[in-house]
Order: C-alpha cells, then sequence, then structure tokens
C-alpha cells in the first residue's frame, strides 16, 4: 500500500474506528440469532404444577409422573427402608449424607429428604448425564454390592443412589438427585409438583 | 464433432478455469506410483459421502421433523413409500460406513505418516471433516425418535453440564428446552440438513485442495518431488486420471459389494447399525436397560465412563478426540512409513489398535467392575500412545528410506 503523501495516524484511526464499528454492528445483529435459540414462551410456560394422587400407592411401590417433561419419581418407603437411610454404615458410603450440596428446596434437606419421610419425590434424572436410574429393591436380582439396602441404580454409567436419592461414593454422578418443589394436601392423599408448601394446606 | 467440443471447451476456458482445474486436480496431478489397497478409502470416503447427500435428500421428502410425528414417519418410508426401506438402508448403513472408511482412511496415515511435515495441515482439516462427521451423526441419530436417539441426545448434551456455570445454561441453549424435546428435534433436523453438510463438503474441498498442493504420500513415506525428470514431472508419479481413476473403480466395486449384501442381509447389522431400543419410540420416562452409543463413538464413551469422576470424564473424553489434533507434531521420528521405523514404534502403533478396538468394545457393553478396570487399562494405554510419542518415536535406528519407491 502506498504511503505517500498519506496522513498514516489519520488513515490507522480510521481503519481502527471502522472496525470497530463493524465489530459492534456484528455483535448487535448476532445477538437476535444467538438469544432465538433459547427456550420459547411457549416452552417456558409448559412448567405448570401436576397434581399426584398418592392414596393408592404400596408400601416399597415406586411410582413415575412427568413433570416439565421429566420423569418425577414417588416412593413410598417402608418402615424397615426409613430406618435403613440412618445407619452409620450407609452414610459412611455416600458422598454427599447431609445434602449439602445437592438441590432441594429447604423444607426437604433433612435425612430422609422429604417433607413426609414416607414418601420420596425425586425428579428421576441422574445427576451425571440424565438417563433415568432404575428402582431397585433390596430383594430385587441384581449386581450391586452385597450391602444393598435398595434404592436406585443408573444402567448408563453404574452411578447409584439410596432410597433417599443420596449418591454413593465411587461413582460418576457428582450430586445427590435432584427433590423438586412439591406439597402435600388433602390430608397427605395428594401431592403437588412444582409448587412450595405454602401455595397449599399440608 | 470433436471440433465442436474442443471449441465449446475453449469457449468455456475463455470465462472459466475448467481444463485448468482438470489437469490440475486429475489429468496432470501426478500421484506415487505405488499406491497399495489402503489408498482406496480416501475416495470411498468421497463416494460413501454422496450416498449420503442423495439418499439423505430423498429422505427428508417423507421426513417429518415433529417429536409427535418422526417416528411414525420414519415407519412410513420403510413400509409405504416406494423403495423408502432402500434408501433408509443405505442412509443408516452409509453412516456406519462412513466412519469405516474415515477410520481405515486415518490408519492409513497413521502406517504411512502421511501427517508428517509438509502434510500437517491436511491431517488437520482431515480431523475437522472427522468432527463434522460426528457432529452431523450425531444429529441424525435424534431424527428417527426411537428410545436410543432419545436418550443417547440426552447424555451426550449433558456433557456439557460438566463444566462449571456455563454449562448449565449451555446445555439448555443447545437443547432449546429443560429436557430433549421437540424443539430439540426440530433444530437438530435442520442442522443435520443444513449446517453440518455444508460445513462438511466446504472442509472436503479444502482437504482435498492442500493434498493437491503438496501431493499425495505413499507407503515409503518418501516425496516424490525429490526426483523429477526433465519434463519436471516426478519419475514415480503417475496422472491420477486415467490411472488412479480407474484403479479407485475396483475399489468401488468391491465396496459396493459388501455394501449392497449388508444392506440386504443384515441392514441393522446385528444391533451395531441401528441398535434393537431405537424400534422403541421415544419415552421420556424411562432410560432402556442398557443404553449404548453407536459403535464409532463407542471408544470415546468407554473412556468417558472409565473415569469415575463427571468433569473429568468428560475432559479425558474430549482429550482422547482433540489429542489427534497433535499427532503430526508428536511423532518425531526421522522415518515416515512404518516399513522403515524401528520395532518400538510398530509396538506401540500395534498396542494403540488393540486398545482401540478393546475400548469400541467395551463402549457397547454393560459396566461391571472387571471390564471398568480392563477400559482403564485400554484408555491408559490410548493415552500413553500419544503422550509418550514425543519420546519413543526417537528411540531405536530407523532403517534406510530409499531414494525412489518401491514397488
Amino acid at each position: 500500500m502506498s504511503t505517500e503523501g498519506v496522513n498514516v495516524t489519520r488513515r490507522r484511526f480510521l481503519l481502527a474506528s471502522t472496525t470497530v464499528v463493524g465489530a459492534v454492528g456484528t455483535g448487535f445483529i448476532a445477538y437476535p440469532f444467538v438469544a432465538s435459540m433459547q427456550p420459547s414462551a411457549k416452552t417456558q410456560a409448559a412448567g405448570a404444577p401436576v397434581e399426584v394422587d398418592i392414596s393408592k400407592i404400596e408400601p416399597g411401590q415406586l411410582l413415575i409422573v412427568e413433570w416439565r417433561g421429566k420423569p418425577v419419581w414417588i416412593v413410598r418407603r417402608t418402615e424397615e427402608s426409613l430406618k435403613g437411610l440412618k445407619e452409620q454404615s450407609l452414610l459412611d458410603r455416600l458422598r454427599d449424607a447431609d445434602s449439602n450440596e445437592s438441590e432441594q428446596p429447604d423444607y426437604a434437606k433433612n435425612e430422609y429428604r422429604a417433607i413426609n419421610s414416607e414418601y420420596l419425590v425425586v425428579i428421576g434424572i441422574c445427576t451425571h448425564l440424565g438417563c433415568s436410574p432404575s428402582y431397585i429393591k433390596k430383594d430385587d436380582t441384581h449386581n450391586l454390592p452385597g450391602w444393598w439396602m435398595g434404592g436406585f441404580f443408573c444402567p448408563c454409567h453404574g452411578s447409584f443412589f439410596d432410597l433417599a436419592g443420596r449418591v454413593f461414593k465411587g461413582v460418576p454422578a457428582p450430586l445427590n438427585l435432584v427433590i423438586p418443589k412439591h406439597a402435600f394436601f388433602a390430608n397427605g392423599t395428594k401431592v403437588m409438583i412444582g409448587v412450595d408448601p405454602e401455595g397449599g394446606a399440608t | 464433432m470433436m471440433k465442436l467440443w474442443n471449441a465449446s471447451i475453449g469457449w468455456i476456458d475463455d470465462r472459466f478455469p475448467l481444463t485448468t482445474m482438470w489437469d490440475e486436480h486429475l489429468a496432470k496431478y501426478y500421484a506415487p506410483k505405488n499406491f497399495n489397497v489402503w489408498y482406496y478409502f480416501g475416495s470411498l470416503a468421497l463416494m460413501v459421502l454422496v450416498i449420503q447427500m442423495i439418499t439423505g435428500i430423498m429422505l427428508t421428502t417423507n421426513y417429518k421433523p415433529d417429536a409427535a410425528q418422526a417416528f411414525a414417519s420414519v415407519e412410513y418410508i420403510m413400509r409405504d413409500v416406494d423403495w423408502g426401506w432402500l434408501i433408509r438402508y443405505l442412509h443408516s448403513t452409509g453412516a456406519s460406513f462412513f466412519f469405516i472408511m474415515v477410520y481405515l482412511h486415518m490408519f492409513r496415515a497413521m502406517l504411512y505418516g502421511s501427517y508428517r511435515k509438509p502434510r500437517e495441515l491436511i491431517w488437520v482439516i482431515g480431523m475437522l471433516i472427522y468432527f463434522a462427521l460426528m457432529a452431523e451423526a450425531f444429529l441424525g441419530y435424534l431424527l428417527p425418535w426411537g428410545q436410543m436417539s432419545y436418550w443417547g441426545a440426552q447424555v451426550i448434551i449433558s456433557l456439557f453440564t460438566a463444566i462449571p456455570v456455563l454449562g448449565e445454561p449451555l446445555a439448555l441453549w443447545v437443547r432449546g428446552d429443560y429436557v430433549i424435546s421437540d424443539v430439540t428435534l426440530n433444530r437438530f433436523f435442520a442442522y443435520h440438513v443444513v449446517s453440518v453438510p455444508i460445513i462438511l463438503l466446504a472442509l472436503v474441498v479444502v482437504h482435498l485442495l492442500a493434498l493437491h498442493a503438496v501431493g499425495s504420500n505413499n507407503p515409503d513415506g518418501i516425496e516424490i518431488k525429490k526426483n523429477k525428470g526433465d519434463d519436471g514431472i516426478p519419475l514415480d508419479g503417475i496422472p491420477f486420471h486415467p490411472y488412479y481413476t480407474v484403479k479407485d473403480i475396483v475399489g468401488v466395486a468391491f465396496f459396493l459389494f459388501i455394501f449392497a449384501a449388508i444392506i440386504f442381509y443384515a441392514p441393522d447389522f446385528f444391533g451395531f447399525f441401528l441398535e434393537h431400543s431405537n424400534f422403541i419410540p421415544a419415552d421420556p420416562l424411562k432410560t432402556p436397560e442398557h443404553i449404548a452409543p453407536l459403535w464409532f463413538f463407542a471408544p470415546f464413551y468407554a473412556i468417558l465412563r472409565a473415569v469415575p469422576d463427571k468433569l473429568g470424564g468428560v475432559i479425558a473424553m474430549f482429550a482422547s478426540v482433540w489429542i489427534w489434533f497433535l499427532l503430526p507434531w508428536l511423532d518425531r521420528s526421522p522415518a515416515k512409513s512404518i516399513r522403515y521405523k524401528p520395532f518400538i514404534f510398530k509396538f506401540a502403533l500395534f498396542l494403540f489398535t488393540i486398545a482401540f478396538l478393546v475400548l469400541c468394545y467395551l463402549g457397547l457393553q454393560t459396566v461391571d467392575p472387571v471390564r471398568t478396570m480392563i477400559a482403564r487399562i485400554a484408555s491408559g494405554i490410548y493415552f500413553a500412545f500419544f503422550v509418550l510419542m514425543p519420546f519413543y518415536s526417537t528411540w531405536g535406528t530407523c532403517k534406510t528410506e530409499p531414494e525412489r519407491v518401491t514397488s
């Protein structure tokens, strides 16, 4: 490029300012394209709470319902399994027995990870890579260790969780299963998933 | 007649470099005369690409990218569209064959040092093609909306969530929903059919341009351009057309025999090309008992599972793919071709190949402690092959490379 009789400083300034203005403009037009890939208004609105009748669940049984496109499990735990959740030998095997790292409402941050200890309400999505684990009871045939007291096993990458959705040590899943907001009503025969208890009578 | 032909070509040549391009890339592109059977897979991969484009366009004419209709529309193609089953099986089998061709093509490069100077960029562009191909295969696998489509996509997109802070919003942005849904299917269709194929085609053109600028390597790993005749043509070079075009047609014929046999007699290839669980419609509430990736992703998946930590596993998996890029700079052996490299390199490549195949097998199996242990050992060998290459590639003495190519 010829620089004869040229104000080089001015040329540089013009080059730099044009580049900056151009870059800003590119940024402005890029935003709508990037933002259009976010969940749409319709998608966001699809997250309405779900009401479930739990009066017919037998002890030990698991009920799967869909909330926000995800499986939510409602497990009616037996007396025996509730006792098992407090055993020291189990707690020693857990990565986060007190649920300090995991996601749950404050009212479910306890040793049973539940409002009503009998019913576990938990999102059935593994915290590793999003598979839905299988419910494996103590007496089911399984390839899990001999001390297995019932819980959830993820077939994808071999993570397992106890009956409170707490993750064991030495498996790929980093966190306990997520407890969604939920509230019991109608004398504890129904549960509403997606709302806090303040919203409805318990 | 010939006069009219020449006049027409002349008319075009005055306006577009047709003859120049023909000569540069075919009639006067001098390739080494000692190509062996390993040199079929590049052109075969190109042919599979063409098969995929044609069958893919045909499939879009009947497929519906809608979660409520996708599964049924694929079955409609299989049962009710005339020859729809053939076009669909050509496409699904073609996907697996694309990877077989590409893996063999890459192995050829490793055997004969085709990635070495001055062909580093050809290798890097080739790796980008491989990446685009993996993206294309992953996006396409969601479209039939079967159980494996759904849960496979769920697992792969969840890989992003291992990234601290940014991971969760990124996964949400990619899915466009809180879970894999109709929204995700719709956009994956767009990427699979438009975005990635354009990138793939462009990269293939760049790959060939780079190859034709530098010239092809050969099984002896020596440069034919070092020995040129008085006419400036490499003494060991022969014009690509007609010599190698004709040779490649033989490869094509052989390829099509096998390709057709699988399409007609084992189109799902015992669950390897089309997984059994994918004949069940997607169910967001239930993960199949045994979830496995397609075979061509299995080695990387096995590495992911071998690490008992979420972020660590994801890092190891991505590293296992990215590390291939560095190959041209890791190999410091004085000889390019395996023919003249010492035993230690042959042994390393042999071990690596075994580890790769073992990981491929393990990635398709369920997890148990023994398999996890084997996967960890194989992953160790896999990474050691690359990481230690700067050292072991300089050990031992190479045989003397010949001046001219051997027949």
